[in-house]
């Protein structure tokens, strides 16, 4: 027993160790790992104006994006002739397509966000909760969550939509629960693992309660790989919010979501492309940098890989060049 | 063999009885059924009598059970949209999605395969960074906007492919491109990473220095043990290409379950909705067994219950 502990493999038990004296330094060592990768800065950077767009950009521009104007119907983008606001163009009835993609950028947010938040909290808690005792907890959360994830999650909304009428509170429970197992699974497995450890044993000998070995010993390792999980997720509850909100079962008139952009410019796809292309080149860009942060986070949250990121990028190439010519 | 699919078949099972159970329920849940089976326009005494004709006066307990003996006698009731029998109406739309599904789950495997092994490979090659853009791509892009997008280049702009409907080979081309995103993105990775660590295996060793060529060793010794995890991911994606189905068929109008779907929702009529959920689930059912006996003749640990 006492060998096979030395072949687990290195997971950031520092992270627990003086957590709170180093937390200032860890922050300013987290930023340079990211100035160093610049695409997920780059990514880092969308995400952040995005969110700050979703936060302030409906007092700034609400009015604009309900202003109608029939005169200037249709507009097409890229010219500034018709006003500083209408540079993506205007829709059917004359609203700037900029000001209402930015009011919608907080519906689709106001949706994604609190589904992640509230499937990454139950799923964790719950996996936790069933690798610590194992058993028949673990069967039935296991069990629990094969069923979920055996049916489509797609299906699941359109009839819970289909009976409770879709409002947004509606679409965030139902994403939140077809996303539940994903966290689940994750967590239930790391902790499953980490109930052989040293430093879990130790715990319990000193006669730790559940709820403490959880907070404290196992969350804090099962943190990051939940962490990248639920950027990678956030990508997920946001396309299905969009295709919820296209399909006519997600978000209602007269809110607006960049999904129900996309379904209200298809009638005039011969006339005005850019009424729904530029709705879904936002959920691409969005999503994108979701999924470059997550693939960041992944490498920086691996003890083992980390150096990657220390390492200037030209180095890197070369030095992946080195590896290549020397194999 | 069969007895391992005889284990599986029980727990796949399970899923498929909550799935009836939770139809049942969720349409007793918000209180008075008719108010879903029917239209909101209809009047009190409509109401009433379809109340009485299905039975909703009845305690819950001989409903459910009328509601079972229904299921298994495929009776679902009629559609209040056209009159015809619900299982009808779901078995008539079925085909074209199996059509669909069918022929790019083919696509997406095989592309998936030569694109894969190829980037295991060659590391770093031109395959290799294509292989990673698809998986991005299967992540990021809303399959709706992708279909529209397509619609909008080559049907409006360049003119060369239909923007809806299924006759002829042309109107496949978008419906398929759009579903496929995210299984050959997807399996493209499972497979990369499957070969990558088959390559270094013994028995990849082991071949070559028996005088294997490279195209043997991928084909015959790697790929046959990459192949397992593989066929796993294959089958959670054909499970997740319903959500797909639902979207494209709701953009190219193919007459497939999950426009029916989408109309029935549309259109407020229960009767076909669960009808075309729950032939879905029997086939959610189906696909897993099948998977499950595949895997079992791949893989003979699989075969032998070593608990685990």
């Amino acid at each position: 027993m006492s060998t096979q502990l030395d072949l687990v493999p290195v997971k950031p038990t520092t992270a627990i160790v003086g957590a709170a004296s180093t937390r200032k330094s860890s922050r300013a060592v987290w930023f340079r790992l990211l100035a160093n990768d610049r695409v997920a800065a780059c990514a880092a950077a969308i995400l952040a104006l995005v969110l700050l767009t979703a936060l302030f950009g409906p007092i700034l521009m609400g009015h604009v994006a309900t202003s109608i104007d029939l005169d200037n119907s249709n507009q097409a983008p890229f010219t500034l002739a018709h006003g500083w606001a209408n540079v993506l163009g205007t829709d059917p009835l004359g609203r700037s397509m900029l000001a209402r993609l930015i009011v919608a950028s907080r519906t689709t947010l106001s949706v994604a966000i609190p589904a992640v938040v509230i499937s990454a909290v139950i799923g964790s808690l719950i996996g936790m909760w069933a690798g610590f005792y194992r058993g028949w907890r673990e069967t039935l959360a296991m069990r629990v969550a094969d069923v979920i994830m055996s049916f489509p999650s797609l299906l699941l909304a359109v009839v819970v939509l289909y009976v409770f009428s879709p409002s947004a509170a509606n679409i965030v429970a139902v994403l939140a629960l077809t996303r539940i197992p994903v966290y689940l699974r994750t967590a239930r497995a790391e902790s499953a693992e980490l109930q052989s450890r040293l430093f879990v044993d130790a715990a319990r000998t000193f006669g730790a309660s559940a709820t403490s070995i959880i907070t404290r010993h196992v969350l804090p390792i099962v943190l990051p790989t939940l962490l990248t999980v639920a950027t990678l997720d956030f990508c997920y509850v946001m396309l299905a919010e969009s295709s919820l909100s296209f399909l006519g079962i997600g978000i209602q008139p007269p809110d607006v979501s960049w999904g129900l952009m996309v379904a209200q410019g298809r009638t005039y796809l011969n006339s005005a492309w850019w009424l729904s292309f530029f709705p879904g080149l936002a959920i691409v860009i969005t999503t994108v940098s979701a999924t470059i942060l997550a693939a960041w986070a992944r490498i920086a949250t691996d003890p083992g890989q980390r150096w990657r990121l220390t390492v200037p990028q030209k180095r890197l190439s070369r030095f992946a060049k080195t590896t290549k010519a020397l194999s | 063999m069969f007895s391992f699919v005889r284990r599986r078949m029980y727990t796949s099972a399970l899923p498929l009885i909550i799935v009836l159970l939770g139809v049942f329920l969720l349409a007793r849940l918000t209180g008075d059924p008719t108010s879903l089976y029917l239209p909101e326009s209809a009047t009190e005494a409509q109401r009433e009598a379809f109340a009485q004709k299905n039975g909703f006066d009845q305690p819950m307990l001989t409903q459910l059970g009328d509601y079972f003996t229904g299921v298994l006698h495929l009776d679902f009731g009629t559609s209040l949209r056209t009159g015809e029998s619900a299982s009808e109406m779901a078995f008539r739309a079925f085909p074209a999605t199996l059509q669909l599904a069918f022929t790019t789950m083919l696509l997406a495997i095989v592309g998936a395969i030569v694109i894969g092994c190829w980037a295991a490979y060659r590391p770093n090659s031109l395959a290799d960074r294509f292989s990673s853009l698809l998986s991005m791509t299967a992540a990021s892009i809303p399959d709706f906007w992708f279909a529209i997008t397509g619609v909008w280049l080559f049907a409006v702009l360049l003119g060369v492919l239909p923007t809806s409907g299924t006759d002829g080979p042309l109107a496949w081309i978008l419906p398929i491109a759009t579903l496929m995103i995210r299984p050959l993105g997807v399996l493209t990775q499972v497979v990369r990473g499957a070969m990558v660590s088959a390559l270094s295996a013994p028995y990849v060793r082991l071949a070559r220095s028996k005088g294997a060529g490279d195209l043997r060793v991928v084909t015959h010794h790697a790929l046959r043990n990459a192949a397992a995890p593989a066929l796993t991911v294959a089958g959670d994606l054909a499970v997740g290409l319903i959500n797909g189905a639902v979207v494209v068929e709701a953009i190219f109008g193919w007459p497939g379950i999950g426009k029916l779907m989408i109309d029935a929702i549309l259109q407020r009529d229960f009767a076909v909705l669960q009808a075309a959920v729950l032939l879905t689930a029997v086939s959610i059912f189906v696909l897993n067994i099948a998977i499950d006996a595949c895997y079992a003749l791949l893989d003979a640990r699989v075969r032998e219950p070593a608990r685990v």
